[in-house]
């Protein structure tokens, strides 16, 4: 789906002198858009950070450090890598499946793939709480445990690295495997050697979004997670009882903190990816 | 690359094998929970005055977000594709923005700014109330759903280009006539698709709307708040369990829009 595979075109069409392109909607339309966009997105983004730093430097550095607000964006940090890392393999194994395979149903396996895409993660929640939850039929109790944690973000995060390695991999120049594999190349050479190179961008960017997803989740964790302090509350859990207990600027602080490690990430591995773009078409 | 017989029948039992454990057994649990004691049963916790209130208003939020969601994003879409203008790598990224921002903390956002105390807050006074109200669930709903028109049509508007449109332009047609004639019959199918998505999101928003509504059951209580309530609240699990499937069929259908819609978009 082409919420993960980012637009190109952007520098496609060559640039004319056209002060309001024809089809366009003019500057007047220009205005319309940005005034959307501040008053939608912009502007609470804004006030949330201003209020970040209500109480200075010092008091934003309290806010994220305090015991209880440290240790739920560590472990929030900490899960949402590990939720990635799992992606990347489960993803890139499914991925394979479903374009070099062919089985009964595979049309069926492929439309399931977005289904966390459709559901409301609340309901992820539930549906997760009858496999694992109590009166579990597996025997299998992991409500309020971490590994109950990362199944809720494994369930939702699923789709990302899934749909950007599929179309990398179907791209992919097969003439160049059956050239190794012909020069005597074992199976996990070409693996390693020809399909990750060309896989590489789009893992990345796969992962960045599953991290950036995962790290701000809420829904699918609310009610399987359990929000005990220190031991499964997320991030998000503590956000929003610190507003539940109307301290709206350590929520906002840690709100902060929170943008500022998925920014970094994302940006970390988009410029991961970028180089590994160019050390592909360069070599 | 060649795996033989034995490497491809594993490969694909543990991609399967995931897929059935993580995704498939789950859903059908929960589809047999629902329905273990008859239609009967589920069909009472669908029906109880709370669950219709909530299935009310999260048409009614849906019925403002959206169409505000087309207008709004077919706006930016034409901008971001025709446009010419400083600036325009930022506007791409906050149209993305809303992807990368946690759910809570876009509900913690809209207190802050709509809040008693926010720069807005003013509103309050004049007897608007946003937060903990309908306007604030709306706000939110906007916010987490705007990228997926934006981004569904302006790859489309990319792809047409605006050879067309200059002919018609050309031709005599006023801007309107060209956008009604030209460009909206060729981006319906990504149009439709981007408005799939954002009903489906729509419908299924939680943690913006947990810390907005103050969901106060029955007034401003959604559909997916009520399972919430349900399950935490009320230990009417049963209930939580019902309400869900009524969710998940929302999902399925919105699955199969999107399946068909993307092949009807490959034939094209």
């Amino acid at each position: 789906m082409s919420l993960v595979t980012h637009l190109p075109g952007a520098g496609v069409r060559k640039r004319g002198r056209r002060p309001t392109a024809v089809g366009g909607v003019g500057p007047l339309g220009l205005g319309v858009a940005m005034l959307w966009l501040s008053l939608i997105v912009l502007l609470p983004l804004a006030a949330v950070t201003t209020r970040a730093f209500d109480n200075g430097l010092i008091g934003f550095w309290d806010a994220i450090n305090a015991p209880a607000a440290r240790s739920a964006l560590i472990l929030t940090t900490v899960i949402s890598v590990i939720v990635a890392l799992i992606n990347v393999v489960a993803g890139t194994l499914i991925a394979w499946v479903l374009v070099r395979d062919e089985f009964p149903g595979k049309r069926f396996f492929n439309a399931l793939i977005d289904l966390p895409f459709a559901l409301p993660t609340i309901v992820a929640s539930i549906v997760l709480l009858t496999l694992y939850g109590p009166r579990s039929p597996i025997n299998l109790e992991l409500n309020a445990t971490r590994p109950a944690l990362i199944i809720a973000l494994l369930f939702v995060t699923l789709p990302f690295v899934v749909r950007s390695v599929q179309p990398v991999l179907i791209e992919v120049d097969r003439e160049a495997e059956q050239a190794a594999a012909s020069l005597g190349a074992s199976n996990r050479t070409i693996f390693r050697r020809i399909v990750l190179p060309a896989l590489g961008p789009a893992l990345l960017g796969g992962a960045g979004l599953a991290f950036a997803r995962a790290i701000g989740e809420f829904g699918s964790i609310v009610l399987i997670g359990g929000g005990i302090p220190y031991e499964t509350e997320v991030a998000s859990q503590y956000i929003l009882k610190q507003i539940e207990v109307d301290r709206p600027v350590n929520a906002a602080a840690v709100s902060v903190a929170l943008l500022a490690i998925s920014f970094i990430v994302l940006l970390i591995l988009r410029t991961a990816a970028a180089r590994s773009r160019r050390h592909e078409t360069g070599s | 690359m060649v795996l033989d017989r034995k490497a491809t029948l594993s490969l694909r039992a543990l991609a399967l094998g995931y897929l059935i454990i993580l995704l498939l057994i789950p859903l059908l649990l929960i589809f047999f929970r629902t329905f273990e004691d008859g239609v009967a049963a589920f069909w009472a916790q669908v029906t109880t005055p709370a669950s219709i209130a909530a299935i009310q208003l999260s048409l009614t939020i849906v019925a403002i977000a959206v169409p505000l969601n087309v207008i709004f994003g077919i706006v930016t879409a034409l901008a971001l594709a025709r446009g010419r203008f400083p600036g325009r790598g930022i506007v791409q990224a906050i149209v993305d923005l809303p992807f990368a921002v946690s759910p809570v903390i876009v509900g913690v956002s809209l207190i802050l700014l709509w809040g008693t105390g926010g720069w807005l807050g003013g509103l309050a006074g004049l007897g608007i109330q946003v937060i903990f109200s309908l306007p604030g669930m709306v706000l939110a709903t906007i916010f987490v759903t705007l990228p997926f028109v934006v981004r569904e049509v302006e790859p489309v508007l990319h792809e047409i280009g605006d050879e067309q449109e200059q002919a018609a332009a050309t031709l005599g047609a006023s801007r309107m006539q060209t956008f009604w004639r030209i460009t909206l019959p060729a981006i319906r199918w990504g149009l439709v698709y981007g408005v799939v998505l954002t009903v489906a999101r729509a419908l299924g928003e939680f943690g913006a709307l947990i810390v907005v509504s103050g969901a106060v059951s029955g007034e401003s209580q959604t559909l997916t708040l009520l399972v919430h309530s349900r399950y935490i609240d009320d230990h009417n699990v049963f209930g939580a369990y019902a309400a869900s499937t009524v969710l998940m069929a929302f999902a399925i259908v919105t699955l199969l829009l999107m399946t068909t819609l993307n092949r009807r978009r490959e034939l094209e």
